[in-house]
């Protein structure tokens, strides 16, 4: 090893040395500052996480004044006394669930953006899905019908342009066809 | 005939929900609190003398009005409520519902007693220009009591029996006819049960 290299080496070491002395001081800075911090900052965590849940449970309730507005987002002065009461018993350690028991006791099921499903609120809750299955039983009822007349339609032309094959709905057509047209015999 | 049938009869049912659905006055929102018992509170009176509670009715039957200096609705319904307060023959109690408003007192430099003292003089004024059918008024300063009852807006009647339960409950101002066709029935009634 040349006087060179050697002197690099120690350089190199200095320097890494230096900056190991420079990050334990500022590590120990920190330390020392952040009790300090710590005091005014756990304070709005703690507030933060209330506003957080706040706006969670707010923004599943109904503002009673302006009814298409919802807690959260309402400027009406009750909704501000009522986030106040939401407020007061989340820092009371509520749960979600007993905070909106408080609400509905007062005002209803109507505070509830999701009422709960019980049978009152079965139609509701079920109403646009039983809606939507008849829609879908008439539409089948309607296609089946259309398919029917097409079917006897198409038999009949047939039979007018060449009464010669003189096709009964049993010879040459689809087996819905056949059926088709005996259940319209039998009406 | 048979295939406008079945268009008609949906058209009818839409025609009956619609009719139903929007002549209601979606700001009614039926109260939970009917026929369960009054919510309990003590509150300072507006003349001052001792709290009330609704304890202190047990056994009669009573009115709640909620009430403000600033309710405009308020000023429509008064003058029935003071001309007919004879007729009604119960104890009417005031509810003056958070008389002092934010944009009253901004910098929220008012303290508690300086709140209660400005609320009780201009609540007597208003009820001296105004006339007074109240046997008396609490005040609710904070609108807590008021939560209770699921007030959601001003002026709100309740209308309590002889064991402490609410029994009806009137969104918005009472009418002449109001007052005669289903206040006064009802008071009636639950007096004599």
């Amino acid at each position: 090893m040349n006087l060179t290299q050697y002197l690099k080496q120690q350089l190199r070491f200095i320097s890494l040395g230096w900056t190991r002395v420079l990050g334990v001081g500022a590590l120990l800075m920190l330390l020392w500052v952040n009790p300090l911090l710590a005091k005014e900052a756990e304070p709005m965590a703690s507030d933060a996480q209330v506003e957080v849940r706040l706006v969670h449970i707010a923004d599943e309730l109904r503002c009673l004044v302006c009814q298409n507005e919802s807690l959260a987002s309402s400027r009406a002065d009750l909704a501000e006394d009522l986030r106040a009461q939401v407020r007061e018993q989340i820092v009371k350690g509520k749960t979600d669930q007993e905070i909106k028991d408080y609400l509905v006791e007062r005002y209803g099921d109507f505070v509830l953006y999701r009422p709960a499903v019980k049978p009152m609120t079965w139609l509701l809750w079920f109403g646009p899905f039983v809606c939507l299955l008849i829609g879908l039983v008439i539409l089948l009822m309607a296609i089946d019908k259309r398919n029917k007349r097409i079917q006897s339609q198409q038999l009949a032309t047939i039979n007018a342009t060449a009464p010669d094959l003189n096709l009964t709905p049993d010879s040459h057509l689809g087996s819905q066809a056949q059926e088709s047209v005996h259940h319209e015999h039998k009406e | 005939m048979k295939k406008f049938l079945i268009p008609l009869v949906l058209f009818v049912v839409l025609v009956v929900f619609l009719a139903v659905g929007l002549r209601r006055d979606p700001h009614e929102i039926p109260s939970p609190l009917i026929n369960r018992a009054a919510p309990d509170f003590s509150l300072q009176t507006l003349s001052g003398n001792t709290p009330f509670s609704p304890q202190d009715y047990k056994g009669r039957v009573w009115m709640l009005n909620v009430w403000a200096t600033w309710c405009v609705s308020c000023r429509e319904e008064h003058p029935v409520l003071v001309a007919f307060a004879k007729q009604i023959g119960v104890p009417i109690v005031g509810l003056s519902y958070k008389e002092i408003q934010p944009q009253d007192d901004p910098e929220k430099k008012l303290t508690p007693d300086a709140q209660l003292s400005l609320a009780r003089s201009r609540g007597s004024v208003w009820l001296e220009r105004h006339g007074n059918p109240y046997t008396l008024s609490v005040m609710d300063l904070d609108g807590r009591v008021g939560i209770d009852y699921g007030v959601y807006g001003v002026p709100e009647t309740y209308i309590i029996d002889k064991n402490g339960v609410i029994r009806y409950k009137q969104i918005g101002p009472v009418t002449p006819q109001i007052l005669t066709e289903t206040l006064l029935p009802i008071i009636r009634g639950l007096e004599n049960s």
